[in-house]
């Protein structure tokens, strides 16, 4: 066992004099009301014995565990929960799940961002499971009058072999609450864990199809009215002025009016970037009727004028960015772009001296990449609730980033941190749309207008163009090869609108002598933002893409060449600060190499692969393509992952499918356009996702068995697949696709 | 404003709104069914999918003034306790990811056994393309309908 000290989380585990009986204090009162009970406990526990900040354990045996981060789809309201019940040792099935309150003195960092969940949470959630059972622990002992050394707990019992005593956790629970909490706790190794590495369903998953309330949009109150909003139709537009009068008087309207989301000198934090900040609000009874409102109101708009504009980032800097005036259109981003492969570019990594490597090259490959901008499209449009009085905000709905978007809200609506209550609910799709929090605000600015509570629900039109888009990108790979065909100097030049996709310490940073990066960057007002796995979303394609041109130039295998120049990182590495394990980067790639029979592929399989490590986890795909009338069709995915110790292996396995299919249905299908600063698409109509026929037909996941602490899992499969369907689209089709949406396969100009 | 008497999951309940408001409305704010979801308003993602007269319909472009006699049934009338063959192979899969879509899946899965008991994965893909998963748990969504199919509701 490791012994580790608490007092990390020290303050988590701080208990409350007096007991907390009922879930009072615990209790997210909403969601509470749904059935949580596990169907093999008949009785409703009668009183509830809060041990620490993570859990509660009733009379009965029945065993409440917090589950202290936003749940997107990432199944951490399962994973996390079942950390803190295997230090614990208790029976999984007492176990009822309740998503915590917003509470980072207990709860730490309660993000749903980054793939960071599981890793940042690990520590703390495996203490407050193991501190509890220290807990039960010395009570039994003092209750049996035994030493606690000669104690044992396995499975929801706790044991004393010699005198024969043998209890659930209920009845001494009340003790339990009472102990000492201990300043040291000893955790388990790996191989003993009993739950971790087992699979365990989802907690919500009889409530999601049996279709009750979860999320935000289901929230409802007494009193509640519904708000819309109405945004400038282009980029670069802002609110003038409207005419609501006869609008007003429609069948439900209670009022129309513009807010303004921020006051103009507030510095903004990096998740609340990304709004139009005037924008006309039309509230009323249902939703139906706000909708029709909505589509009669007119709104006169005009053009903004540059500004700049404060940022608090992540680190407590305070950075300003000028935000251009005008019009934008896809045509001019594109040659915007491209005029940027004849102008200097920043250096982001030198090593050897890749210039004076590539005059003497005898061959240079050099291939350009582009992807289009877009829309994050969680199917759960952006909504939020709210409830605002003179002294209090209560705000509930889905949001990935909470803790930030409470300080927004007390800064705009001028109350004390401590007066803002912002509660989580399941959210249908994250994938970092939701960290940006604009709509939190809104909803909170529209509810203390109409002193009223109000749910703010956007159409899918008004969550389509409204921003915080991927944002574009474009890349040159240039590779200089000796007259034997070896790899000698590498150049990525790469940049985009508004940031670049170059991340400079990554593969095959590190494994080549002479190697330059470059990044560039145009300024737009067009609002992005994080999109599943940022900037590794579409650099890791272009790159695995290029290194197989590199690999079928020099006729080497594409996953051996890959494979050695891991070895030569690893042996002699080049530079300083590459941040990844070429053991692990080569593991993935040597698994995914056994699991899809790579060796002994069958006639009319078409095969590619790809390999990539970002979010602290390595990836590893085979992709097959097989032609079916002339159509390419995507038989199988093999895809390989390191994300250390697996908590949920079926759940990480469907999180793993999931950023495949979206990794595919992006790439080839996904774009977003613009046309004198107006977005052109504005629903699925026009915006193609990827669909049931177009989904790979079979996904097989294997993870590496190791016994690393965990990483992430919600992003690092999206990226490298884009360059496995690249590579395999190349052999079914003698064809090379290099711009995004491969369907297209031309730069985007709208 | 009209009245309207609606026939939801086996219950007779009357209504007072705008004929023209769109069933998925009706039942979200009105009868306070929130099972049924609001995805894009078009037609074109399958989340607001419920039957009418046991047929897969969307919602969102259903006037309350065309429904009639017809029964409707939504996620919530399927069962009460998860207990319908397509939702328990539902969760034999756990398929959910976020799962806002997955009663509009569910709807429309339920729909396509009902007329064909034993699809082939054309006759699936084919069905359930109006069905969007943001998450990507299509091929779960396949493997829970060859479930469900076995089960020969």
């Amino acid at each position: 066992m490791n012994i580790v000290k608490t007092s990390i989380g020290r303050r988590s585990f701080i208990k409350r004099s007096t007991m907390a009986s009922g879930g009072v204090i615990l209790t997210f009162n909403w969601l509470v009301s749904c059935d949580m009970t596990p169907s093999k406990i008949k009785a409703l526990p009668k009183e509830w014995f809060k041990i620490n900040g993570f859990l509660k354990i009733a009379e009965n045996g029945l065993i409440t565990i917090m589950s202290p981060n936003p749940e997107i789809g990432q199944n951490v309201k399962t994973s996390m929960p079942m950390i803190v019940a295997e230090e614990l040792d208790a029976n999984w099935e007492d176990v009822i799940v309740e998503q915590a309150p917003l509470n980072t003195s207990i709860f730490k960092r309660q993000v749903a961002g980054g793939s960071q969940s599981i890793r940042q949470g690990w520590e703390s959630l495996r203490m407050a499971g193991a501190a509890a059972r220290y807990m039960l622990v010395e009570a039994a002992a003092l209750t049996w009058g035994v030493n606690q050394n000669e104690i044992s707990v396995s499975n929801g019992k706790i044991f004393h072999k010699s005198s024969g005593n043998e209890s659930g956790f209920g009845p001494i629970a009340s003790i339990a609450s009472e102990i000492k909490i201990p300043k040291q706790v000893k955790l388990k190794k790996v191989s003993e864990f009993k739950i971790i590495g087992t699979s365990k369903k989802n907690v919500d998953g009889k409530k999601i199809v049996t279709g009750k309330p979860l999320y935000g949009i289901d929230y409802k109150s007494e009193n509640m009215l519904i708000a819309m909003i109405v945004h400038p139709p282009a980029f670069g537009m802002k609110f003038k002025s409207m005419e609501a009068t006869e609008i007003k008087k429609m069948p439900g309207i209670k009022d129309i009016f513009p807010i303004k989301t921020v006051s103009e000198d507030y510095v903004k934090q990096g998740v609340d970037t990304d709004s139009f900040n005037e924008i006309a609000v039309i509230v009323g009874e249902s939703t139906w009727q706000v909708m029709q409102a909505k589509k009669k109101l007119k709104v006169n708009w005009m053009m903004s004028a540059e500004k700049t504009e404060k940022v608090k980032g992540w680190s407590g800097d305070i950075k300003t960015f000028l935000i251009p005036a005008g019009l934008e259109s896809s045509e001019q981003h594109n040659q915007l772009m491209i005029s940027m492969d004849h102008k200097k570019a920043r250096v982001v990594r030198q090593d050897g001296n890749p210039r004076a490597v590539f005059k003497r090259a005898a061959k240079i490959i050099e291939r350009t990449y582009t992807c289009p901008y877009l829309a994050h499209n969680t199917l759960e449009p952006m909504n939020f609730f709210a409830d605002v009085t003179d002294d209090r905000a209560i705000l509930v709905g889905p949001i990935q980033t909470p803790e930030s978007m409470e300080k927004t809200v007390a800064n705009r609506l001028n109350l004390p941190l401590e007066k803002i209550d912002i509660q989580m609910t399941r959210m249908g799709g994250g994938f970092g749309r939701r960290l940006y929090g604009h709509f939190v605000t809104e909803a909170a600015v529209i509810s203390k207008k109409m002193k009223r509570p109000i749910k703010l629900i956007y159409t899918r039109e008004d969550d389509m163009t409204q921003g915080s888009y991927r944002p574009t990108y474009r890349a040159t790979y240039r590779a200089a090869l000796d007259k034997n065909n070896n790899l000698i100097a590498f150049h990525v030049k790469a940049g985009g609108i508004p940031e670049s996709p170059l991340a400079a310490n990554r593969f095959p940073a590190g494994a080549i002598e002479h190697y330059l990066a470059e990044s560039w960057e145009i300024k737009s007002n067009i609002s992005t933002g994080a999109f599943r796995a940022p900037r590794s979303n579409f650099i890791a394609g272009a790159e695995q893409a290029f290194l197989d041109e590199i690999a079928e130039i020099s006729e080497k295998d594409p996953i051996q060449f890959r494979i050695d120049l891991l070895k030569k990182a690893k042996e002699s590495p080049v530079g300083q600060n590459n941040d990844y394990d070429p053991s692990r980067y080569a593991g993935v790639l040597e698994l995914v190499r056994e699991k899809s029979g790579w060796e002994n592929s069958s006639d009319g399989v078409h095969r590619g692969v790809s390999a990539y490590f970002c979010h602290n986890s390595y990836v590893a795909n085979v992709l097959d393509v097989v032609l079916e009338n002339g159509n390419p069709i995507i038989d199988k995915v093999y895809c390989a992952v390191d994300c250390g110790i697996v908590v949920n292996p079926d759940a990480a396995k469907n999180l793993s499918e999931g950023g495949l299919i979206d990794g595919i249905g992006h790439a080839l299908y996904s774009s977003m356009t613009f046309k004198n600063g107006k977005p052109e698409q504005n629903n699925f109509d026009t915006y193609r996702l990827i669909r049931h026929s177009e989904a790979p037909r079979k996904i097989q996941v294997d993870f590496v068995e190791n016994d690393i602490a965990p990483t992430g899992l919600g992003e690092p499969t999206f990226p490298p697949i884009v360059g496995a369907l690249a590579n395999s689209l190349y052999r079914a089709t003698g064809r090379r696709t290099y711009n995004q949406p491969f369907i297209t396969d031309k730069p985007i100009i709208g | 404003m009209a009245k309207f008497k609606l026939k939801v999951n086996s219950k007779s309940l009357e209504v007072d709104v705008d004929p023209t408001t769109p069933v998925l409305w009706v039942i979200r704010d009105h009868l306070n069914l929130l099972g049924t979801k609001f995805g894009c308003g078009i037609a074109q993602c399958g989340a607001c999918t419920i039957h009418m007269n046991g047929a897969a319909v969307r919602s969102c472009v259903l006037p309350v003034s065309s429904v009639g006699d017809s029964e409707l049934t939504t996620i919530e009338g399927l069962s009460e306790n998860a207990d319908h063959p397509v939702q328990k192979a539902w969760l034999e899969h756990d398929v959910p990811q976020c799962g806002y879509c997955q009663a509009g899946q569910i709807m429309s899965a339920t729909a396509l056994l009902k007329a064909n008991n034993n699809p082939s994965d054309e006759e699936i893909d084919s069905y359930m393309n109006g069905n969007i998963c943001r998450c990507g748990t299509y091929t779960r969504i396949k493997a829970a309908i060859k479930t469900a199919s076995k089960n020969k509701i």
